[in-house]
């Protein structure tokens, strides 16, 4: 079962310059594993050194923030679309996430 | 502290129909109209707020005419119209968020306009900044964005902080306005911003952009979430801005900023459903907007049930900029643009490394640099001989500083860092070199 990730464009360079990604995975933690082991420099970009999520990167199952649902538990099927939202500062000069 | 109003500037009127109102009802300028709740899709309801309104305020006949077209609509109407112009709205920012924030409010009749900005128009904003001209580079950018504002719409009292908002000042500028938009283009000041509003009970109209993207909301604490409950934190220290990741379309923040003029005009008149609790996502290269669902978060740190923010923090110390730009983990040797041209005069063999983008590369270049993008720097050191002198350049010498820290860590020793990169060069060497 293919679930789409969408890659914001801040993240883009770190995943083959992909808008999106199918993965196969039942819950959100699964195809975010999937989505680093595929990509592995996104990893430190999304999660901090004790693997869990970064608090400047949400993550969303359709539209509710998986937060609020079951976390990285929180089952998916082939008809969802899982974003990835960074923060963002925004205006001329950009504080970006960069290596 | 703002600074002291240029007398050439507009005067804010001592007896606005706004302050007067405001003296008389002790609720201040927000009420909640219970004719207004709006129900938001599966939400339940959601209060608006709604500005009084000053029976004695009017408008003139040249001003009938103006906003005829809002006049004609039921949703606006004179007493929309009236609400608008007795509004003070105060924009963070008179960049790229900020010209249109500006622009629109102006010129649909919002009474006073404040606006916190300490920059000044440079080249560069053209491409995006249209509330300034050619002819304005070199000036503040509130004078040549009142300047603008005065040609669109007379009317509006144009109030300019010529400052940089930080927590000694925030809360004094903002008590006076019924809204915030905020247009700024930092984290520091972002997370300001936010808890300002918070602290003070005003809704916050967001919009923030990156390259093809950009995102909205109205942050209310009092009816939704706020930007802590979004992102309680952010970027950690380290991640500092590049200018190979930079860079936004022009047409982007003139979209982007629209949003947040129009959310900002239907929070004034009290119509339609607004940005609250929703996360609107802009996608302008594949043209999509999406919509996420925002929740307030209870444990929020400073709208949660048991907020641990009750006042102004220092937000470039919880954003990790302070002191962040000159402390490398290793001395980094620098260079100057002159001195490298003196080795170049005296035919001294080094190396010289250009660790800018493709796309950079084409838009100038030093004669005999060789290109290594800073991303392929780990991947290519083994092209360079750490037997030969180098010196390594980028844009500004950020990016270059860090490859020149990356390969002393690999062992190359007659290594320097370009300072202040090809802008140095195009300065002190090369007149003829493009800047960007």
């Amino acid at each position: 079962m293919a679930v789409k990730v969408v890659i914001p464009t801040p993240l883009r360079q770190f995943a083959g310059k992909k808008d999106s990604v199918d993965i196969d995975a039942k819950t959100v933690g699964e195809a975010l594993a999937g989505l680093t082991s595929q990509f592995g420099d996104l990893r430190k970009h999304l999660f901090n050194e004790e693997g869990k999520l970064r608090s400047f990167v949400n993550v969303y199952v359709n539209d509710e923030d998986i937060r609020f649902l079951q976390k990285d538990q929180t089952p998916v099927n082939d008809s969802d679309v899982i974003s990835i939202v960074p923060s963002i500062a925004g205006g001329s000069l950009i504080r970006c996430i960069c290596s | 502290m703002p600074r002291e109003r240029d007398p050439g500037l507009i005067p804010p009127s001592k007896n606005s129909a706004f302050q007067t109102n405001e003296q008389n009802d002790p609720k201040g300028a927000w009420a909640t109209n219970q004719d207004l709740l709006v129900n938001i899709k599966g939400e339940g309801k959601v209060k608006m707020p709604t500005l009084t309104s000053d029976p004695t305020l009017q408008l003139s006949n040249d001003e009938i005419l103006r906003y005829s077209r809002h006049l004609i609509m039921p949703e606006v109407a004179m007493e929309g119209q009236l609400k608008l112009k007795q509004a003070k709205v105060l924009c963070i920012g008179a960049g790229g968020l900020g010209t249109p924030l500006a622009l629109y409010l102006a010129a649909a009749g919002v009474g006073t306009l404040g606006m916190v900005d300490f920059d000044v128009v440079d080249f560069t904003n053209l491409q995006r900044q249209v509330i300034h001209d050619t002819d304005d580079v070199g000036r503040p950018k509130l004078e040549s964005a009142r300047d603008t504002i005065r040609d669109i719409n007379p009317n509006v009292e144009v109030i300019p902080y010529e400052t940089h908002l930080n927590s000694e000042n925030a809360l004094e500028i903002f008590k006076d306005y019924d809204i915030v938009a905020d247009g700024t283009d930092n984290f520091p000041t972002r997370y300001l911003v936010n808890d300002a509003c918070v602290l003070l009970g005003k809704p916050n109209v967001y919009g923030s952009i990156f390259r093809f993207e950009g995102q909205a909301s109205v942050f209310y604490a009092k009816e939704g979430p706020c930007y802590r409950c979004l992102y309680p934190e952010p970027p950690p220290p380290g991640l500092v801005p590049s200018c190979a990741e930079g860079g936004v379309l022009g047409v982007l923040p003139g979209i982007v900023g629209s949003i947040q003029a129009l959310e900002t005009i239907k929070l004034i008149l009290g119509k339609g459903k607004p940005l609250i609790g929703r996360l609107l996502l802009f996608d302008a290269l594949n043209l999509k907007f999406r919509e996420l669902k925002l929740r307030k978060n209870p444990e929020c740190p400073v709208c949660g049930t048991h907020p641990t923010v009750t006042k102004l923090i220092d937000y470039e110390q919880f954003c990790g900029i302070r002191g962040e730009e000159h402390v490398p983990e290793t001395h980094v040797p620098e260079i100057t643009a002159k001195e490298v041209k003196q080795m170049m005069d005296e035919k001294k063999p080094f190396v010289l490394v250009d660790v800018r983008e493709p796309h950079e590369y084409q838009i100038c270049r030093i004669d005999g640099a060789k290109l290594i993008p800073l991303g392929d720097v780990p991947k290519r050191m083994h092209e360079l001989n750490s037997a030969d002198d180098i010196v390594v350049h980028c844009r500004s010498g950020v990016r270059s500083a860090r490859a020149v820290e990356f390969l002393m860590k690999s062992g190359f020793k007659k290594i320097h860092n370009l300072k202040g990169g090809v802008l140095a060069w195009a300065r002190d060497v090369d007149p003829s070199m493009p800047s960007y």
